[in-house]
């Protein structure tokens, strides 16, 4: 009997695979992307992040007696950029709504938010897949909201401590359709989304800061069914990684709930990502009625057909659309292109040093997608900060491609480029690293190399073969690296036979 | 000067300029009037002498570098819902009993660069919730008329104050008939602007789509100096109304030959107090023999008036209220064990029973499965309210009926009875809901109590209001009437004392 334990276990566990590859999951994102504006939604306050407690919160922003919300025009404009980037109906007519709950960190006891009539409808977003090809993505909707402040629980002797320096800073709550399959194109969508804000200028992306945060929304149902099973949501992912494990674990649970005759039950979670799970926040019975109705301070939004046009005249080359040019302009592979328009910075980096590299595309590429790529993540720095520029990568670059210098003395020039000795120019003639293509001085040197070794060019002569990579290397060991090394192997092919 | 005390607004202006007195004087002497006689009435919350002098001073210092306006000097007194920087703003209520505002309504800006005096803060029924000014924290305020009535409301304290000449004049607000029906129960001219014109900014907000500030005064000449100053723009009100201000004061002797006066059938019907009916048919006829064409008219829709505004008002309320929750400002519960408690406890607390009621009201008409039998049919009643005036206004210019439909009762006889309560204002309500400018006038007297004539015209016809109201008053000299008790010369009723 016992012999069969293994086989019964593997079996159990393959049935188990099958059963799992039985369920479809159904995922939604809700996304908060905080706007980059530099006063709040309905307020004159500034939005900087990191000051002390409650030293950004002017009168509107503490809810005081009295006090009135005013749109904050820059919010808008934003909202629009975003919906003409992915394609959305711009609402020539929207309404402000109030979200009413009671939190110490929300200081009018409700939140202005859009509800019945946002300002963004029915946009969608192109994903890459990981086993090819692309997906569409619907976007449902993007409204414009003030956040709420931060209650601190911390340093308080038992007490809550609020900040409500946050209070009314402009976000975009960007709602897709349930087209996600997977928690890996959750990440995909959120991660091209995220791409997409820091192109359009709108959002700074920081995610530690919570500038660009995600709930989201999760069911199974079995492959084929058509209805959508029972969902839950889970709060407040503010790291792609996190959304990553938040989503499978809670796809497992709910295939294990399923599986076992359960059902799920529709309520809020949290991830915990110390322990790496959800758990319950609130049901659907305790779910929060808000009572939104307009709110009868603001009219509703009226955006004019001119308005639209003046900020659709705003809109820079979107990333699909210079991944797309990036191939035929410059004949990169569709991976390459992805790689190098990830972000705007990135983009004009490469096409800055593509320009000062006179015409070594492939070369610059490879360099920008290499060299540089991995120095900065070493060095843990933005491609802003880069000690090396574009234009001095492009210099070192047109410097191979003109045979100044070769591959391997480039590496040692970039190294010397971001500790700070300037440009390669300037390096290569200090460190007198130019290559040398003086045939009558390379054909010195393989003279000297070939009497210095007789042995090897017997053995060599007597075909063995594999001693050419030996004379080349002492010809460039010889020379410090600076012979060209086509005309090196040229001329001792010549004189080695 | 003996009865500078008598002297409506536009004579103490005229006494300022001449120099015949100071404004010190003037501030001295209703500040007299204030501390004998207001113990009678109740109708200041707050008296701010020592600052009311130093502006008295300022102001006369002002007019002898020969920068004094028409009101530069002249004493007023603001509602209690004004935010007044540096001094308290309880609105009537409890829950703001220690809240000190840290800035100034717009109202009170405007007023106080036009140079005007403030004597102190007016009693008001809580958050404005009130026909009879019985439901302040700080206690009933009396009729001077009869001190066992009740002055109306729910600005109630500003009409007490006026009419008794404890100062020549003051701001009200109007939400539901608070500056009409007040005026009407008190012999004085009051005016409610269209919904736009004078600034929310400031003005505690009880329902914020039918709010409007506006003046209470003893006549329209007084009333078109003061609105002259509180009217205009305000870029921190959404809801304020870009719109040229006339010259109020140039337009008040226009004549009113032609003047097309409609008089809908609704308002002369049953519940009016025929006594009442018969003062506003001879103001009616006075208008006659001054030229204007008197006709009748319909507002089919008037009787749903009443409960439009019993949805709308509580529903609104109940969010602008949430901001009260013991966190930030205003009144905290002794020790609360938890954050439920705070809450549970400081609003219990704070606010009293007609306000407690209407948020009950406005959040159930709120909920969810509600807001489409309540709060979306409301705003379809309001509309059909709005459509009736628009109608009216094709074929008259002005629309003429009582005020109130009786004069001011008993204190105490419709506490019980809110329905009863709610009806006061039966007539005044509908101009709320369209927005619309109004004004009550006084129009004779049932009992030795005054009886208001209501005007309502169309959008911005706040001149017209007024000059109807001013040639009417230069037939007439019932709103030179002044309460017996209060009329004698201020030193007769400091040696009385």
């Amino acid at each position: 009997m016992n012999v069969c334990r293994p086989d019964s276990m593997s079996l159990r566990k393959l049935w188990v695979k099958v059963t799992r590859m039985d369920w479809e999951p159904v995922i939604g994102l809700e996304i908060h992307v905080q706007l980059a504006t530099r006063s709040k939604i309905f307020s004159g306050a500034s939005t900087a992040y990191g000051a002390p407690p409650n030293t950004q919160a002017c009168a509107v922003d503490l809810g005081l007696p009295g006090v009135l919300p005013v749109l904050n025009e820059a919010a808008v404009r934003m909202a629009v950029k975003f919906g003409l980037a992915v394609q959305a109906r711009i609402a020539p007519r929207s309404v402000f709504a109030r979200k009413n709950y009671f939190y110490p960190d929300l200081p009018k006891g409700y939140q202005i938010s859009q509800y019945e009539l946002p300002v963004v409808e029915g946009g969608r977003l192109e994903i890459s897949l990981e086993e090819g090809g692309s997906k569409l993505i619907g976007i449902t909707r993007a409204h414009l909201e003030e956040d709420a402040g931060k209650s601190l629980h911390e340093d308080f002797h038992g007490l809550s401590g609020i900040d409500l320096n946050r209070a009314g800073t402009p976000l975009l709550e960007v709602v897709s359709e349930p087209d996600l399959r997977s928690a890996r194109e959750a990440v995909a969508y959120m991660k091209k989304l995220h791409t997409l804000v820091r192109y359009l200028e709108i959002c700074d992306g920081n995610m530690q800061e919570g500038s660009f945060r995600c709930d989201a929304n999760v069911s199974v149902r079995r492959r084929g069914q058509h209805e959508l099973g029972t969902r839950t949501e889970i709060k407040n992912l503010n790291s792609f990684r996190f959304v990553e494990r938040a989503i499978n674990y809670e796809i497992e649970r709910q295939i294990d709930i399923l599986e076992g005759g359960g059902s799920v039950v529709q309520e809020t979670r949290l991830y915990d990502a110390a322990r790496d799970e959800t758990r319950p926040m609130r049901s659907k019975e305790e779910a929060l009625d808000y009572r939104y109705f307009p709110d009868p301070d603001l009219l509703p939004l009226v955006l004019e057909e001119d308005f639209i046009a003046a900020v659709r005249a705003t809109l820079p080359e979107l990333p699909d659309e210079k991944r797309e040019r990036f191939i035929y302009e410059f004949g990169l592979s569709p991976y390459e292109a992805e790689v190098l328009t990830a972000s705007r910075e990135l983009a004009d980096y490469f096409e800055a040093a593509e320009r000062a590299s006179d015409g070594e595309t492939k070369l610059t590429a490879h360099w920008v997608m290499g060299d540089l790529l991995g120095a900065l993540n070493k060095a843990g720095l933005e491609i802003a900060d880069s000690p090396v520029t574009a234009e001095m990568l492009g210099g070192l670059i047109r410097r191979i491609g003109d045979n100044t210098i070769s591959g391997k003395i480039a590496k040692q020039v970039f190294e010397a480029m971001w500790q700070g000795e300037g440009d390669a120019d300037a390096i290569i003639e200090r460190r007198g690293l130019k290559q040398v293509t003086d045939s009558a001085a390379i054909e010195k040197v393989i003279d000297e190399v070939l009497a210095a070794h007789p042995a090897q060019v017997e053995q060599y002569r007597a075909g063995k073969d594999k001693l050419f990579g030996f004379f080349v290397g002492q010809v460039m060991k010889a020379t410090q690296g600076k012979a060209n090394p086509a005309q090196v192997n040229a001329l001792l092919k010549k004189k080695l036979t | 000067m003996t009865d500078l005390h008598r002297a409506s607004l536009t004579q103490l202006s005229a006494a300022l300029a001449a120099g015949e007195c100071s404004s010190v004087e003037l501030t001295r002497l209703f500040l007299g009037r204030i501390q004998r006689l207001d113990d009678r009435l109740n109708s200041f919350i707050s008296v701010c002498a020592e600052q009311a002098l130093d502006e008295a001073h300022a102001a006369d210092r002002r007019r002898a570098a020969g920068e004094a306006g028409p009101l530069t000097g002249i004493p007023l007194a603001h509602k209690d819902i004004f935010c007044t920087d540096g001094v308290r703003t309880s609105c009537g209520s409890r829950m703001l009993d220690n809240f000190v505002a840290p800035y100034d309504a717009t109202v009170v800006s405007r007023l106080k660069a036009a140079g005007a005096v403030m004597l102190g803060k007016t009693n008001m029924d809580e958050f404005a919730m009130g026909s009879s000014n019985e439901t302040s924290y700080y206690g009933a305020v009396r009729n001077p008329w009869d001190p066992a009535r009740v002055p109306g409301g729910s600005s109630g304290g500003s009409a007490a104050a006026v009419a008794a000449r404890l100062v020549p004049a003051a701001t009200g607000t109007d939400t539901g008939g608070s500056i009409r029906q007040p005026a009407a129960l008190c012999g004085l001219t009051g005016l409610k602007p269209t919904y736009g014109r004078v600034s929310r900014y400031g003005m505690i907000a009880f329902a914020s789509s039918l709010d409007q500030g506006g003046p209470l005064c003893q006549s329209a000449a007084d009333a078109a100096l003061l609105l002259q100053a509180m009217a205009g723009f305000d870029e921190r009100d959404s809801t304020s109304i870009d719109h040229p201000v006339p010259d109020y004061s140039a337009m008040l002797d226009a004549p009113l030959s032609g003047l097309k006066i409609g008089l809908p059938r609704e308002y002369f019907g049953a519940g009016l107090d025929p006594a009442v009916g018969e003062r506003v048919d001879q103001a009616v006829r006075v208008y006659e023999t001054l030229g204007a064409r008197v006709r009748e008219i319909s507002l089919p829709n008037t009787t749903l008036a009443v409960p439009t505004y019993y949805v709308v008002a509580p529903a609104e309320c109940s969010s602008n209220l949430s901001r009260y929750d013991g966190v930030r400002f205003g009144y905290r519960c002794e020790d609360p064990e938890d954050l439920m408690d705070l809450y549970k406890r400081s609003r219990g607390e704070g606010f009293g029973a007609e306000v407690k009621r209407r948020i009950m009201v406005g959040t159930y008409v709120l909920s969810a499965g509600y807001y489409d039998a309540y709060y979306l049919k409301a705003q379809k009643l309001r509309q059909l309210i709005s459509d009736d005036f628009r109608r009216a206004f094709e074929t008259v210019d002005l629309i003429a009926g009582p005020t109130s439909p009786s004069v001011a009762f008993p204190l105490g006889a419709r506490l019980e009875d809110p329905i009863q309560m709610y009806l006061s204002d039966i007539y005044t309500i509908a101009a709320n809901l369209a927005g619309l400018p109004a004004l009550s006038l006084p129009c004779g007297f049932v009992d030795g109590l005054p009886v208001g004539l209501q005007l309502i015209g169309d959008y911005f016809t706040e001149d017209r209001l007024l000059n109807a109201a001013h040639r009417y008053q230069q037939e007439t000299d019932w709103h030179e009437r002044v309460p017996p008790g209060f009329d004698e010369s201020s030193q007769a009723v400091g040696e009385g004392d």
